[in-house]
């Protein structure tokens, strides 16, 4: 029995010497790969000031914060915060839609099947990857110093960087569309607008809107960031309230955003739902 | 030769005319309703994020002029005609990305072992019972729903100013956002080996092993490399709150109005993202590129 399995093995190693004898290169690959992700990790532990003792004390302190953070209480605050949390959403929507009405027309810019040309493209392509390389947060810094602390800035800093973000996925949107329908709206005697209105734009819109939900969605987060650097929203008044301290009204505020994310999310599913049909939710 | 176009008779014609109207009128009625919720929602915004039009307008000649600040250096001349004097804290600003990029390396590993170890609770076909895959789920929701820096708002505290907030912060969106990503991966893997492996009486652990895991490691490492990516991207606000990384400068440049050192750690940043960007890319298109292009 076992002399039939040697057998076998060795004309399996005959047949597939590739399997059986790989070069050392490639043997070796993949340890010392591991063992260098694991050297810099090491090196970065030290580097970034991690020791247990800090570990230990910080997670005693941490402790201690989440047992004062019960139970969530906002105090006499509540409709200061609920005002807030209503500024928060005014800011997602106010910048996602500005995001929108810009990005649009850009995007036709940058997507290969209106402007073949690359000369065009490319500068456009890289402005919006330069904007989206900034983090919102710097946006925000940027546009307080124009137009001064409040949620203005914030619904400017929101709008600009998801112009970029919103320009690169319409363009591909619109990139992705069917040929035939511009070429219909074309040999029927349409010229470009028609083409772009008639022919692009009933396939990109569902697509298009489908992304406006979501990032309006995932705004409502950023926005409640934002407000940190001083932009408004309820996101300044939870970072004051961490700031003193005041752990019972931090935790309140933190479930009141955790409740209006879950609504949005459930209301903006509904709505890409009744938008794009039941095919394309995804 | 003439071209027979078939007409229907008159009155046929009026009765699917009609249908017809109708049915465009109840369209255009729900989107023009849709519309007008839409613009009212917008009105009852603009009133809640006090915007003005007009401030707007004045506030425009401002966000043209700051970049034109921006771009100027103290001297008055255009940055790029200097760029020695424009880049003069390179030395100190490059240590700063570097521990940028530490933090986000550290945070996104950690993040991804942890987030790793929970998802295969929280797959629907792997999750050992219902309540654990609720209660781990509802976590990893908490985890990625409260934004990091707001975590690391809160580290900040705990564990004192410095770059260690950042990492847990970032730790704790990672494992959220990761074991979120790799339970779906996990969800659409093939049951039969694992069928197979149960067979043959192995546990738990054996069949995720030698089961799952191979079935998803290639797209697990491609999600990881793309959170590095981003969280690369947050990590350089951490400084904001005093959790490390080269936010610190950048908002110190900011609130004390050195122009020049803005615009040039901006690019510093800019730069670092795409070098990133291209870097991770270039490793995901080595490693899968054959078998998947994410």
């Amino acid at each position: 029995m076992t002399k039939r399995s040697m057998l076998e093995t060795d004309g399996l190693r005959a047949r597939y010497p590739d399997v059986f004898n790989r070069p050392v290169s490639s043997r070796l690959a993949w340890p010392s790969m591991l063992a260098g992700a694991l050297a810099i990790f090491v090196f970065g532990l030290i580097h970034l000031g991690f020791s247990p003792i800090r570990m230990l004390n910080g997670i005693h302190q941490l402790g201690w914060i989440s047992l004062m953070m019960l139970p969530p209480n906002p105090g006499a605050s509540l409709p200061l915060y609920l005002r807030a949390l209503g500024e928060t959403l005014s800011i997602a929507l106010l910048g996602t839609t500005l995001a929108a009405v810009f990005a649009f027309p850009v995007s036709l810019l940058a997507a290969k099947n209106i402007v073949p040309s690359n000369i065009f493209r490319f500068p456009i392509r890289r402005f919006l990857d330069t904007i989206r390389g900034v983090d919102t947060l710097i946006w925000a810094l940027v546009w307080i110093n124009v137009v001064g602390l409040g949620p203005f800035a914030g619904v400017l800093a929101i709008a600009l960087s998801d112009f970029g973000a919103l320009g690169k996925l319409f363009s591909e949107a619109i990139e992705g569309a069917d040929r035939k329908q511009v070429e219909g709206i074309r040999a029927s005697g349409g010229n470009a607008l028609h083409e772009i209105r008639f022919g692009l734009m009933p396939q990109v819109f569902p697509v298009i809107a489908g992304q406006m939900l979501y990032f309006f969605e995932s705004n409502t987060r950023s926005a409640t960031i934002i407000g940190i650097v001083g932009a408004g929203g309820i996101g300044l008044q939870l970072a004051e309230q961490i700031r003193v301290l005041e752990w019972q009204k931090v935790s309140f505020l933190i479930l009141m955003i955790l409740i209006a994310v879950a609504v949005i999310d459930w209301i903006s599913g509904k709505l890409r739902f009744a938008i794009i049909g039941p095919r394309a939710v995804a | 030769m003439t071209i027979a176009v078939s007409i229907l008779p008159d009155q046929r014609l009026a009765a699917l005319n009609e249908i017809y109207r109708k049915a465009v009128a109840r369209k255009r009625l729900r989107v023009a309703l849709g519309a007008a919720a839409f613009v009212a929602a917008l009105a009852i915004a603009s009133v809640g994020a006090e915007v003005n039009l007009r401030t707007l307008f004045t506030y425009f000649g401002h966000f043209v002029s700051y970049f034109d600040r921006l771009l100027t250096l103290d001297s008055g001349s255009r940055v790029w005609t200097n760029i020695p004097e424009w880049l003069w804290g390179w030395k100190k600003w490059s240590l700063l990305l570097g521990e940028t990029i530490l933090i986000s390396y550290v945070g996104t590993l950690f993040g991804a072992v942890l987030g790793f170890a929970f998802n295969f609770l929280a797959a629907e076909n792997t999750s050992p019972g219902p309540w654990v895959r609720f209660i781990v789920k509802r976590l990893m929701e908490f985890c990625r729903t409260v934004p990091d820096i707001v975590f690391a708002l809160i580290f900040v505290i705990a564990f004192g100013l410095g770059p260690m907030a950042g990492v847990l912060a970032i730790t704790i969106h990672s494992i959220g956002a990761l074991g979120k990503q790799y339970a779906e991966m996990v969800e659409n893997i093939d049951m039969k080996p694992v069928e197979g492996l149960r067979s043959t009486g192995a546990g738990w652990i054996a069949c995720m092993r030698f089961a799952v895991l191979p079935q998803v490691v290639a797209g697990f490492a491609s999600v990881t490399l793309l959170r590095f990516e981003i969280n690369v991207r947050s990590a350089s606000v951490m400084g904001f709150v005093g959790a490390g990384g080269i936010g610190v400068e950048l908002i110190t440049a900011i609130r004390k109005f050195y122009y020049s050192d803005v615009s040039a750690i901006l690019l510093l940043i800019i730069l670092t993202v795409f070098v990133i960007d291209i870097g991770t890319g270039w490793v995901r298109g080595r490693l899968f590129g054959k078998e998947r292009r994410a």
